[in-house]
């Protein structure tokens, strides 16, 4: 079966915005692959979330927070010096730092929320890396009046001070874990465990648009207002569709929320941008699980792994701690091996010159995962001609990233 | 499933003796791949009925502290799925009677190859799989190649497997069903015996094949108390807390890693064994 849909997602398709399969299957990548404990909340959380995709009170109290809480539509900026420096294509940035919580992750965790407290879940726990979306998570249950532990790296907990800070100020319990390297994966599987045991009563809000079938498409229908609000705002501004997007990616949600809007508009190209670290070369020095890794089995789904020969994961390396994953979403699996998103890897060091040209250039900080996409725009605008519209997806802000950034650069505050 | 395996034959045969299977986990190359090997041949002996042989994986997600430390000693000091397989090859050299189980996550099976692996592990000697994170939707994938190369599958049911549920984990499971007695990971709170002891019943009211309780069973006294209604316990957690236990500074093996887990599963088959 594996195979045959392979093979059908590799043929020339109608459309790439049907996925995934019923069984959860985008092509080859995706799935089911859980523990049987979780199998039966698993496919709760599937009907409970079909029921809520078709109720239309379920979309309007969405809608109505984004617009008053989470401060949507988040404008489409042109970045107008930036633009005439590199000389090439129109840049435009997505502005999703500008949201409440300064990223993409709350129009995840607003929907999630919502569903969670339909099912009558009572306890919420999630992971985290760059901590973004343990914030998101905080928030959301804070204004809800639900308990939440946050499962975090104890690598990561160090690295973004002010997120811990955050978590801990809107009543979250930080869970630090020092199993494995102490990054994101091993917070995954941290959260995994205390689901496996709490099951009847917890809802565990996945971050990214991985996971077991149906995270990966609930958290990218979650995040594709981000591409469906570009798409009317170019048509406001510029009056037709934009020619090039670009988004970083880890485990790919904010990517998947700009493209997956636009995968069937033949003229757009898209740029996927991984976590390049010390550069592919380097083993086990990045984080770039497409463009640096091989299909496998993890947290719930088939995807892009960084693996070694016999299956087990490598930690993976990436100075920032949103894209150090050592998997992605499995529908940009898919979006690779049919080719219609073009997935590049950008390194430490042109994220961090990204994040310093953006900022002296248009007094944005950017946080160190889009500075990653940044930098790629970087290399593509001035290959192309000035009439190309190009969005990158600016979707989170750098205050989080100040300490790490300044001890890269040798700066002391 | 029409030929019966060396599962099929163990559990007839302690029908036959009225007593409850005593199921031991191990992880393969825990601490060394040399320590684990004289472990693993000196289980029948000690009173192992079945073995279950730990597939080692660097992200155990159902596991808890104990065995994810025993699966990371185990790739610390070099195990491969290839070293494994040719552990299971020497074991059969002179053991042809005790079932081997492998246990453990489906990647390192994926990027083995599933028709390689299903082929190997049978070539070695290998009679049944359990793989943690491959459901019953999942069956087409390994489960149904594996059941037609003459290896059981076995398939966990938990306490959140309802009665809707129940027939898909049973359909395509093999040799025995292996019932996890809590919701949580391995090695962590004790069943409530019982608790257990109901879910058993539900379980064997629609299947014939015999029923394993494990997940949290750690002493003589309590696997017996957890096996009265069932076909065998599974210890697993406390027996890799019993190699941890006897290392060294350096997490080598000592003296006491051999002789303590076979005296641990020494007084746990005695346990099971007495009236």
């Amino acid at each position: 079966m594996a195979t045959t849909t392979q093979k059908s997602g590799e043929a020339k398709l109608n459309s790439y915005m049907g996925g995934p399969d019923e069984k959860g299957f985008f092509g080859l990548f995706g799935g089911r692959f859980v523990a049987e404990t979780l199998m039966p909340l698993i496919l709760d959380l599937e009907r409970a979330y079909d029921a809520a995709k078709a109720d239309p009170t379920f979309q309007a109290e969405i809608d109505h927070l984004n617009l008053h809480y989470a401060g949507r539509p988040s404008p489409l900026y042109h970045a107008d010096r930036m633009t005439k420096e590199l000389g090439g294509a129109k840049i435009y940035f997505k502005r999703d730092e500008l949201n409440h919580t300064g990223s993409h992750k709350i129009n995840n965790c607003l929907g999630q929320i919502l569903l969670a407290m339909r099912m009558g879940k009572t306890r919420i726990i999630a992971e985290t890396g760059a901590g973004q979306h343990g914030v998101a998570v905080a928030t959301v249950c804070a204004k809800y009046g639900l308990p939440c532990e946050i499962y975090m790296g104890a690598v990561d907990v160090e690295r973004q001070a002010p997120n811990v800070a955050r978590m801990k100020l809107l009543g979250a319990k930080l869970n630090p874990v020092s199993s494995g390297a102490g990054t994101l994966k091993d917070a995954m599987n941290e959260a995994l465990r205390d689901w496996v045991t709490n099951v009847r009563d917890t809802y565990y809000l996945i971050g990214t648009a991985a996971g077991p079938h149906p995270y990966p498409a609930m958290v990218r229908d979650f995040q594709s207002i981000i591409g469906k609000e570009t798409r009317e705002q170019m048509m406001a501004l510029e009056g037709r569709l934009p020619d090039t997007l670009v988004a970083c990616i880890g485990g790919g949600s904010n990517a998947i929320g700009l493209f997956h809007p636009f995968l069937d508009d033949a003229g757009v190209s898209i740029y996927g941008v991984e976590a390049g670290g010390h550069g592919l070369d380097v083993e086990n020095g990045h984080a770039a699980s497409m463009t640096g890794g091989t299909p496998g089995v993890l947290h719930g789904n088939r995807t892009y792994l960084l693996q070694d020969a016999d299956g087990q994961i490598l930690e993976g390396h990436s100075i920032s701690a949103g894209l150090d994953y050592p998997g992605v979403g499995p529908e940009h699996a898919w979006l690779k091996n049919n080719g219609r998103v073009n997935y590049v890897a950008i390194t430490d060091k042109e994220a961090l010159e990204a994040l310093q040209f953006c900022t002296r250039m248009e007094g944005i900080i950017p946080a160190l995962e889009p500075s990653h996409a940044l930098a790629h725009v970087m290399k593509l605008a001035p290959t192309l001609p000035k009439d190309n519209l190009l969005v990158m997806n600016l979707c989170g802000r750098g205050d989080k990233d100040l300490f790490t950034v300044a001890k890269a650069l040798g700066m002391k505050i | 499933m029409t030929n019966a395996t060396r599962i099929d034959a163990r559990f007839a045969e302690l029908k036959k003796q009225n007593r409850p299977a005593l199921v031991t986990f191990i992880s393969a190359g825990d601490p060394d791949l040399a320590t684990s090997e004289k472990i693993l041949s000196g289980l029948p002996s000690a009173g192992a009925d079945i073995i279950e042989l730990g597939m080692p994986f660097s992200d155990p997600m159902a596991d808890g502290p104990a065995i994810q430390a025993s699966s990371l000693r185990a790739l610390k000091n070099g195990q491969t799925m290839t070293k494994t397989l040719a552990m299971v090859r020497r074991f059969r050299e002179t053991d042809s009677a005790t079932p081997i189980v492998l246990m453990g996550y489906y990647n390192p099976i994926y990027v083995y190859g599933n028709a390689k692996f299903i082929a190997d592990a049978k070539a070695a000697g290998v009679d049944g799989l359990i793989v943690v994170d491959v459901p019953p939707e999942a069956d087409d994938e390994l489960c149904l190649p594996a059941v037609e190369a003459g290896l059981n599958f076995i398939r966990l049911a938990t306490p959140t497997t309802d009665d809707k549920r129940l027939p898909a984990v049973l359909s395509n499971t093999s040799g025995f069903v292996y019932y996890v007695s809590i919701t949580g990971i391995t090695g962590a709170a004790a069943p409530v015996v019982d608790d257990v002891h109901d879910q058993v019943k539900r379980i064997k009211g629609q299947t014939p094949l015999p029923v394993v309780v494990g997940f949290g069973v750690r002493s003589g006294p309590q696997a017996k108390a957890i096996s009265r209604g069932a076909d065998g316990v599974v210890v697993g957690s406390a027996i890799v807390s019993t190699i941890e236990k006897s290392l060294g500074t350096k997490e080598e093996a000592t003296p006491a890693t051999v002789s303590g887990v076979l005296a641990l599963v020494n007084e746990l088959g005695a346990a099971l064994r007495s009236a």
